[in-house]
């Protein structure tokens, strides 16, 4: 499959249009749903996964939602289009046999280039449907996928309980099959060591949190998804609604931090921030998870306006294309480990150099002698 | 030989609840079966305990190889030790087998069993399903307009209308 055909593909939330995008990256609403008389994912026979991906396509075909779509069967592409697959999280470990196993058959996305929606088919449930959009913008979030939902339901027959909801391969998704989750980046919280009772917290009224890649990764960069832990015995409206109410509060926090750091240690977070855009700006060789660190800083600094000329749209975009498979599809080869990290120093460089000059940081006056002139007159 | 269910007398009793009525303080031991019936609420407090630990805990209080854990599905061939074992089920006919076992694991883990959200609508609806989905559609209503999101409001009478319209 031609790389190129992938373009922007999953990428619409990169220009933090959203409300709050400086704090919140992203919003993401799946839901799971299975189709009946069929095995779940991982009991699914060769057949019963075909049969699911047919009846998908099919069904894919006749709805505006998803105009212009392209199915993507995970055997059939590269290895590194999988793994960009995975970096832009359309498809998630398991969907791309992360594991050294590849995917399984018929393993599928569903992807558009017009929209923020996507379809995950035959993962561990048959259809996971997604949207993803810019900041906090759960209700639209939430709202698309709920379109999607009904148009699927209106010609795929959906296993389906009186009492129990939409059936999942794991109980812990039964109900409504909904899994929100806002992607935050909180370095204001983690800086002034509050971060902890905010995520206890967090597991106090029903959420809960994880890394950059979903379950079970690593936090980098103060990046944190914060998601719903239950998906029955409360409508989707009330899940979402909670959600919400709870991440505003989490930006509230983050923001008074942001404001006690400047109030009581001003110079040190400044130049932490600058020391960060430094090494961005001139580092020859950098690994992704130091991209993701000094990232967080020069983030905090544009978001405090004290990187001027620095976008949030920029910042993002780094964040995607210094991902070892996109830098990779860039070179047009693979890239040996200490290699990929030259590139991606490289990317970065050039980025800032035409997206991200801040203006030259002089004239405070009160900072210190200006270099160039006598310090006293004799 | 395990303690008795103060309900039904079978010696399994794994439930201990205490209550405290008009500041009367009264314990009350039970079978999961029996505390599952009256609707007892067994989940832990932290809601950040993996499933896995969910599925260990089920075991505690029976022998193993007890009756149930053997059963298989019958449509795909799951037993209950598979699912505790990989934590998933194998098919939605799983939910008609398990459900004694499964409905005290969703009270575990989403303290109810009752879906609330949207109702499906099969591609080829019964009278009932109509009415169900109807329900449901207009609970969706009724929180539009509490919103005052007209346009979604509309869209949703629109729906409710051409469903009872089928009727």
């Amino acid at each position: 499959m031609d790389i190129t055909s992938l373009g922007d593909f999953g990428l619409a939330w990169l220009d933090a249009s959203g409300p709050h995008s400086d704090i919140v990256l992203s919003t993401r609403v799946r839901l799971a749903r299975n189709l009946q008389g069929h095995a779940f994912g991982a009991r699914a026979r060769v057949n019963d996964r075909k049969a699911v991906l047919e009846q998908v396509r099919e069904v894919a075909g006749e709805l505006e939602l998803l105009k212009g779509f392209t199915l993507l069967e995970l055997q059939a592409v590269e290895p590194r289009v999988r793994r960009i697959l995975l970096e832009r999280h359309i498809a998630s470990r398991e969907l791309v046999g992360e594991n050294g196993s590849g995917p399984s058959p018929s393993a599928a996305v569903v992807t558009c280039a017009s929209g923020p929606l996507g379809i995950m088919v035959n993962e561990e449930d048959h259809l996971r449907l997604q949207s993803l959009l810019s900041g906090l913008t759960l209700r639209d979030a939430w709202r698309l996928v709920d379109r999607l939902d009904e148009e699927m339901g209106a010609h795929l027959p959906f296993a389906y309980h009186g009492e129990f909801g939409y059936l999942t391969s794991c109980p812990t998704n039964v109900g409504t099959g909904l899994r929100a989750s806002v992607f935050m980046h909180l370095p204001g919280l983690v800086l002034t060591k509050e971060i902890g009772r905010v995520l206890q917290g967090l597991s106090q009224v029903g959420l809960t949190f994880r890394g950059l890649y979903g379950e079970g990764s690593e936090v980098v960069g103060n990046f944190f998804q914060i998601s719903n832990q239950t998906t029955l015995g409360k409508s989707e409206d009330d899940l979402i609604d909670h959600l919400e109410k709870i991440v505003q509060q989490v930006i509230q926090y983050e923001q008074h931090a942001r404001h006690v750091l400047m109030r009581d240690a001003a110079s040190v977070t400044e130049d932490k921030i600058w020391r960060a855009y430094g090494l961005l700006r001139y580092a020859r060789s950098l690994s992704f998870e130091e991209v993701m660190n000094l990232l967080s800083g020069v983030r905090l600094g544009a978001s405090m306006k004290l990187l001027p000329g620095l976008s949030v749209y920029t910042l993002n975009k780094i964040m995607i294309f210094t991902q070892a498979a996109h830098l990779e599809q860039a070179a047009g080869r693979e890239l040996p480990p200490l290699e990929c990290d030259a590139h991606r120093a490289a990317f970065v460089r050039r980025i800032l150099a035409t997206e991200g000059d801040v203006s030259p940081d002089i004239g405070h006056g009160s900072d210190g002698p200006t270099p160039g002139q006598p310090s006293g007159k004799e | 030989m395990g303690m008795a269910c103060d309900n039904c007398g079978a010696d399994n009793a794994v439930v201990h609840l205490t209550q405290i009525v008009n500041n009367q303080m009264s314990t009350y031991h039970l079978c999961q079966k029996c505390a599952a019936e009256k609707g007892v609420d067994t989940s832990v407090p932290s809601s950040n305990t993996p499933l896995t630990d969910f599925l260990a805990q089920m075991g505690e209080g029976r022998s193993e190889g007890g009756p149930g854990t053997k059963e298989a599905c019958s449509f795909c061939g799951l037993t209950f030790d598979d699912f505790k074992s990989s934590g998933r089920l194998g098919c939605p006919h799983c939910y008609a087998t398990f459900d004694t076992q499964l409905r005290s694991l969703l009270r575990r883990i989403h303290g109810g069993t009752q879906h609330v959200g949207k109702v499906y609508l099969p591609p080829d609806p019964a009278v009932a399903d109509r009415q169900l989905r109807i329900a449901g559609l207009m609970r969706k209503l009724q929180r539009a307009v509490d919103l005052e999101d007209f346009e979604r409001a509309a869209e949703l009478r629109d729906e409710i209308k051409a469903l009872e319209a089928a009727r």
